[in-house]
């Protein structure tokens, strides 16, 4: 796209930004506000510079919600990448079924959050769910609000039931969109099937995949709702994750200060690790498309 | 020029992987099946008997749902609040996303990258902020607070799907338009938007999905006049304990808006998703 | 290398073909020799992308066999069919460089590095894509990444043919003129049997030695570039081969004698006295225009426009109610009161749209 300089363009943009200012700019402006201070109740406040973020640095607490989310990210990212890549791959490119399998697919995603925690709990019970009575009656000693791996286990679960979907339908949109003749031209070079993926639809796909992983590690990162409606970040604290105990500092125990040095720290993680992988990936990509005769 | 159809693929024999994606489905129903099992049951037998269809068949469940205003309102409260967000976001993003499709002007990557970092940041970090903020402007407990609230993550997303759809319609388009004396205006609605409205709809269904789903932020802001049906929800914690039937019918009625919703879109979305960002 | 040879070929897209019309590819026996540079020719849809896609193992035909040399191949799957193919769309590997595209197909069926190595060297030399072996396949020009698609084709020695499914398609004009060269000029060095596609009669008469002429299915014509300028065996090859077409009047025929537009002509052969729909078919090389004076027999013509080209000029004319044209050199004149001649032994009579013999 050519695209022309006009600063005038800026009208346009306007409204997007002055909302997205509201929303955003003027509350993190409280959040700063906060993370540098302290207060003596009555809404008086006296700056204590960075008291806060020292505090936090030391925090067992904090690192140990940190600890939880990272490992929460890795294991799902593990898991849901490769199974939506998986299913995606085995759809058919076209016909009547790949609309029913995509819509029924696509139910979870559109589950509020809550609902998906209610769902498990109605699930995984083992006094009144059927995964929960099903896995004590084989033996198994399961109960997910009292042991700390079946807390895990049962969460991760309930992630990739949740939002392995959106891996299979992104992966899915970039594969469908590879011409025809690729497929052709690997099926007459004698490439076996694994070698047409690594060739031709894995290359293809990292666009598609770059945000699939992005979205997934951004919003796992964050996750709130439903390990909190199904576990309640027990048992004891071992399910806390850090926006969990964000909350709970904030509004449950309203420690402002700590809240918002937390806050903040966790939203620049967040930024960091996006803006790295992004940055990763946009230079592999440079470097592919980089023409040259290097003899 | 290739016009190639079903017999493209040689006969081979049964493709196991035609079962993957039943299978990953049947996993998904699952919960789901047992979800609405439940809320077909009386709470005694749930907690009583095990079963995996309902004994005492019972339709109370919903009964209670569908004429205590409570549950009314709340669903009431979550679709307003929801298309109203998607509306919101859709008109504001369409503007900003041409700007950013066809001209560079100053601090335009910088101000993409800043929005899209928008969709980065944990809604616990505004809890807080956010219920000062509505508190103050005396908008605490509206749909409307809710739905600017929500264009926080929507914004961005709305923005930049809608940008990779424009992109890929030729300046051509515009300038033909302009040499034909249509006026901006005039030209966007008529001429442009029917070009990307795929892109709209994928726009829109994700305005939708992620307004429709957020519990944290929509139930902070809201008290009672316009709580959302999720957080009617967490409510049903009674003295008697947890009346898991209702909770059951409950969740089973809030999939249904997104199940329809799906069901509407189901032509766009592998069309959408494959013409679009990427 | 291989000598292709259809037997009883057709194909229908649908189950239960009924009518010709249900066929996208109508019965078809041909052969095409061993080293033979052919092309398929003809407008979108004909079926020649179908036919390519036959040969070469992508499409199994629904009637019929095809054999190479003496072997059934109808039903042999693409990878042992020992096929290469050039899509309209250049397909490359882009993650490998440009060595790696062309040693893949080698790899995929078990040679060795020892064998795979001199033979990529032989093809880059080949293609005159030395200069890049290293440089990775992605960021290169269409025609490049076409030319390594034509590499991935010639690097396996047991290639049967190499097949072309409009490969210039996405390539720009000045390259194109380039390509098309490189590319006889390889056929001919290399002997290899090639079937290139196209609706583009220039590439097909450059390229090919032979050229099959196609419409809805049926293969029209497969002749020499010659053989379908001086005698098109359907309406359909005159009119389409030859810039501009070949001239058709409606005509009554009797023995030596055709009819048209009023006028009587003389014609070499005698036709008896055929039924049907009758046309004269006669190419705007060999119309002549004359003063009308001069010349006792002729067809009165009024000339309606002129286009020069540089060296020739077309003249677009007017017969009663048959708009013609002629082709002549820039240097002649256009005479004030033309009437058109044509050149007796260059007409081709057509009943029902295929030529008819006639008898001398």
């Amino acid at each position: 796209m050519n695209k022309s300089w006009n600063n005038k363009a800026w009208w346009m943009v306007v409204p997007v930004v002055l909302l997205v200012a509201f929303s955003a700019i003027i509350p993190l402006m409280t959040v700063v506000n906060y993370a540098f201070q302290d207060t003596f109740g009555n809404n008086e406040f006296y700056w204590v510079g960075v008291e806060w973020f020292e505090d936090l640095m030391q925090s067992d607490r904090f690192f140990d919600a940190l600890q939880r989310n990272i490992l929460f990210s890795c294991i799902i990212l593990a898991i849901e990448v490769p199974l939506g890549i998986l299913i995606a791959l085995s759809l058919p490119k076209s016909g009547w079924k790949v609309n029913v399998y995509l819509v029924l697919m696509a139910l979870p995603l559109l589950i509020p959050w809550n609902v998906v925690g209610t769902i498990w709990q109605v699930f995984s019970r083992t006094d009144i769910g059927l995964l929960g009575n099903a896995l004590v009656s084989l033996g198994f000693d399961y109960n997910y609000t009292r042991d700390v791996l079946d807390a895990w286990i049962t969460i991760v679960a309930m992630d990739v039931w949740h939002w392995t979907s959106l891996v299979v339908l992104l992966s899915y949109s970039g594969l469908v969109a590879i011409p025809d003749a690729y497929f052709q031209a690997a099926r007459i070079d004698g490439a076996s099937k694994w070698s047409t993926f690594r060739y031709i639809q894995f290359p293809k796909m990292r666009g598609v995949l770059t945000i699939a992983i992005l979205l997934r590690f951004m919003d796992s990162f964050k996750i709130y709702t439903e390990p909190m409606v199904l576990t309640g970040g027990g048992p004891g604290n071992s399910t806390t994750f850090m926006s969990i105990d964000l909350v709970k500092m904030a509004i449950g125990q309203f420690d402002l200060g700590p809240a918002a040095a937390m806050s903040l720290v966790y939203f620049m993680i967040i930024l960091l690790i996006c803006y790295a992988f992004f940055t990763v990936v946009t230079n592999m990509d440079k470097a592919d498309t980089k023409t040259g005769s290097e003899s | 020029m290739s016009q190639i159809g079903s017999s493209l693929k040689p006969k081979r024999p049964f493709a196991w992987s035609g079962l993957v994606p039943v299978v990953y489905i049947i996993l998904l129903m699952i919960p789901l099946y047992w979800l609405l099992n439940t809320s077909f049951k009386t709470n005694q037998e749930i907690l009583g008997a095990f079963t995996l269809w309902p004994q005492n068949f019972t339709w109370d469940n919903y009964l209670t749902i569908f004429t205590e205003p409570v549950w009314r309102a709340g669903y009431i409260n979550s679709i307003t609040y929801v298309v109203l967000n998607t509306l919101i976001s859709l008109v504001v993003a369409l503007p900003a996303a041409y700007a950013f499709s066809r001209y560079n002007f100053l601090g335009d990557k910088h101000l993409f990258f800043w929005l899209l970092t928008n969709r980065m940041a944990p809604s616990a970090v505004f809890v807080l902020p956010f219920f000062q903020l509505y508190s103050s402007v005396g908008l605490i407990d509206t749909h409307i607070a809710v739905a600017i609230a929500h264009t926080l993550f929507n914004l961005p997303l709305a923005v930049w799907i809608l940008e990779g759809f424009m992109s890929g319609v030729p300046r051509e388009v515009d300038e033909t338009a302009y040499i034909d004396g249509y006026s901006f205006p005039k030209f966007f609605v008529r001429i442009f938007m029917p070009l990307i409205k795929s892109g709209i709809g994928v726009a829109a269904f994700f305005c939708f999905m992620f307004s429709w789903v957020e519990l944290l932020i929509a139930r902070t802001l809201t008290i009672t006049e316009a709580k959302p049906i999720s957080a009617v929800l967490t409510r049903t914690v009674t003295g008697e304990g947890v009346d898991w039937g209702l909770i059951a019918a409950a969740g089973i009625l809030t999939i249904i808006p997104g199940a329809l919703v799906i069901y509407f879109v189901r032509n766009y979305i592998a069309k959408g998703f494959a013409l679009g960002r990427v | 290398m291989a000598k292709i040879v259809l037997e009883n070929l057709a194909h229908a897209y649908g189950d239960n073909p009924q009518q010709e019309s249900d066929y996208a590819l109508k019965r078809i026996n041909y052969v095409w020799n061993d080293g033979e540079a052919c092309a398929l020719l003809g407008p979108s849809g004909c079926g020649k992308t179908t036919l390519l896609n036959i040969i070469s193992g992508l499409l199994e035909p629904s009637e019929g066999r095809v054999y190479f040399d003496d072997t059934d191949v109808t039903h042999v799957p693409t990878k042992d069919k020992n096929i290469a193919q050039v899509f309209q769309f250049p397909v490359v590997y882009d993650t490998m460089t440009v060595a790696e595209n062309l040693a893949f197909p080698l790899v995929n069926r078990g040679f060795n590095q020892a064998k795979i190595k001199p033979r990529v060297e032989e093809i880059l030399d080949l293609l005159s894509l030395r200069h890049m072996a290293n440089a990775k396949a992605k960021g290169l020009t269409a025609d490049q990444k076409q030319k390594i698609s034509l590499g991935r084709g010639l690097v396996r020695q047991d290639v049967n043919a190499v097949l072309f499914d409009e490969p210039l398609t996405v390539i720009d004009p000045l390259m194109k003129w380039e390509l098309r060269s490189q590319l006889r000029a390889l056929q001919q060095k290399v002997g290899q049997t090639m079937i290139y596609v196209t609706h583009d009669q220039i590439e097909a008469l450059t390229f090919a030695d032979r050229i099959a002429v196609m419409l809805d299915g049926a293969i029209l014509q497969f002749g020499t570039p010659r053989e379908l300028f001086e005698r098109p065996s359907h309406t359909f090859v005159g009119y389409f081969i030859g810039s501009p077409g070949m001239n058709f009047f409606p005509c009554e025929i009797k023995d030596h004698r055709a009819t048209v537009v009023g006028q009587n002509m003389e014609l070499k052969e005698s036709y008896g006295e055929p039924i049907g729909k009758l046309e004269l078919g006669i190419r705007p090389e060999f119309v002549s225009l004359h003063e009308q004076a001069s010349q006792a027999e002729g067809l009165p013509v009024v000339v309606e426009s002129v286009e020069h080209l540089g060296r020739n000029k077309i003249v677009r004319l007017l017969a009663g109610e048959s708009k013609f044209s002629a082709l002549l050199s820039e240097h002649t004149d256009i005479p004030k009161h033309p009437m058109a001649h044509f050149d007796a032994d260059r007409i081709c009579i057509y009943q029902d749209s295929f030529i008819l013999d006639g008898e001398a």
